[in-house]
């Protein structure tokens, strides 16, 4: 059973448009490795030269901010949603 | 405006409704041609000008002339001199944009800015997500201008803060999450309708609106920068934009070179910027808020980053106060200024007690404190909590009764 990523606008251009993507990973960090095979050039939107989550990307699961939980090694199970949000201003 | 760029790797954009950066997510800003501005925008010119923020228009992001909110700012500076007493610090201002047009908070700044670009690009339904103020201004600036507004809050905010915005006929969604889950839900509702989010999609002009709080303390102070300024931290973006209106105004020649110090104020209860300045870091690490001043519950700011970075630059400080240090903190500046602020204005004054009697504000420096909302929107917050009602018949001899068991109680 797969996992669902929900893609941000400005990474749609990566992902022929598609909006939500199905993956089989057992983590995020591994969700990210398998979204770079699919869609070569996303891992460095999302990654910083150190492999770090970038400053102004957010990564949730089920809704949840991974910092949270445990940053790229947080697990995912079947029927998850993962969704990558830029960060935003406040109100 | 000559473009949009990003503030992480320098890329940059035309001039319509988008926010980050497609390579690293890095927030976008407005870029101006600061040679041309100088030759028109002197101090004569601003001055023959109405006074609302519009006067430095050449400053703010929109291309002609700004339909939405053109009464909006230039609002009172006070000389502070009672409260300044209270504070023991020699000079005190408060930048009182409890009184700001037309819905009580500085949130019509940026608000005047950003539905005046949106008409500018062609929306006609804008949006945003907000801890309350924001919503109120989004709420009533568009109804003004005949605009379709959805905003997004918190479903626990303050009664006063939810009828602000219904009363102006805007659709309010009630979100049964804090504010960050509020803008998560934006960000995916800005990439799916096309409407103008003013905090998402419209940031980079929304964001820029905020400017013009410092221009006006500069001019009000007489065409000086203050050597402190202590303003409320949620996503961070009204302290580093202060900042920045301090520096245009320099390098254009408005106001002289000085040093000068950008304080920031959060509560205990939901301070990750405030935490991470303490600790001497330049990140921060989310939190989850809890807190009387919700205005303030951001627990993922957007800009904290950057305004770690502007306290740094300037020598500025951060601390927090806990919830009965902000409903004292109300209360002095009511008791003392007769400026009634909602729960941030009573953490930036409990901010500025702590950073003046640990001596980072010297007692014998100048001081502006932004105070950037009004108290009766968050009526929840104080009440039973500052005084009581004594009830009497109408009648002399009670009332007389009254007086003598005061004056017994403080003899």
């Amino acid at each position: 059973m797969p996992k669902k990523v929900r893609i941000p606008t400005p990474l749609r251009k990566l992902t022929n448009n598609e909006e939500l993507v199905e993956v089989n990973a057992a983590t995020i960090g591994e969700a990210i490795a398998e979204l770079q095979r699919r869609f070569p050039g996303i891992q460095e939107r999302l990654l910083d030269d150190t492999g770090a989550v970038r400053r102004f990307v957010n990564v949730y699961v089920n809704q949840e901010d991974i910092r949270f939980l445990q940053n790229q090694q947080t697990p995912v199970k079947d029927g998850d949603e993962i969704s990558i949000i830029p960060a935003i201003a406040g109100g | 405006m000559k473009a949009l760029k990003c503030r992480e790797c320098g890329r940059e954009y035309p001039l319509t409704a988008t926010h980050v950066c497609e390579f690293d997510f890095g927030p976008l800003e407005v870029v101006y041609d600061y040679n041309r501005i100088k030759q028109s925008l002197i101090r004569p010119v601003i001055q023959s000008r109405p006074q609302t923020m519009w006067r430095y228009r050449e400053l703010l992001p929109v291309a002609g002339e700004p339909t939405v909110g053109f009464q909006v700012g230039f609002t009172p500076l006070i000389k502070a001199d009672r409260l300044a007493r209270r504070l023991g610090v020699r000079e005190l201002w408060v930048k009182n944009d409890t009184v700001n047009y037309p819905s009580l908070s500085f949130k019509d700044r940026v608000v005047s800015v950003a539905l005046s670009r949106a008409r500018e690009l062609g929306f006609t339904t804008v949006a945003c997500a907000s801890t309350g103020n924001l919503a109120n201004s989004v709420a009533a600036n568009a109804a003004a201008a005949g605009l379709k507004a959805y905003v997004f809050i918190p479903a626990d905010l303050e009664q006063g803060k939810v009828v602000n915005s219904l009363v102006y006929g805007a659709e309010v969604i009630g979100i049964k999450g804090h504010y960050d889950e509020v803008n998560r839900l934006c960000a995916e509702i800005a990439g799916k309708y096309g409407w103008a989010f003013v905090n998402v999609n419209m940031r980079p002009y929304y964001a820029e609106g905020s400017k013009s709080m410092g221009f006006e303390i500069i001019e009000q102070l007489g065409w000086r920068v203050p050597q402190h300024t202590v303003v409320p931290m949620a996503s961070g973006s009204l302290l580093t934009k202060v900042q920045k209106s301090y520096q245009e105004f320099t390098k254009l020649g408005l106001a002289p070179e000085t040093t000068y110090h950008v304080h920031g104020a959060q509560a205990t209860g939901c301070a990750p910027i405030s935490t991470a300045q303490k600790a001497g870091l330049d990140f921060f690490k989310p939190v989850k808020p809890n807190t009387i001043a919700k205005s303030l519950a951001i627990g993922t700011p957007a800009d904290g980053f950057y305004a770690l970075k502007v306290m740094k630059e300037t020598g500025g400080a951060a601390d927090d106060v806990t919830d009965e240090e902000v409903r004292e903190g109300i209360r002095w500046l009511a008791e003392c200024e007769g400026v009634f602020a909602e729960t941030a204005g009573g953490v930036t004054v409990g901010v500025a007690k702590k950073l003046i009697v640990s001596g980072r504000i010297p007692a014998n420096d100048s001081v502006v404190l932004c105070v950037t909302g009004n108290g009766l929107k968050t009526l929840d917050a104080v009440v039973g909590q500052v005084g009581r009602t004594r009830e009497i018949k109408p009648s002399l001899r009670e009332f007389e009764a009254l007086l003598a068991h005061e004056d017994r109680v403080t003899a």
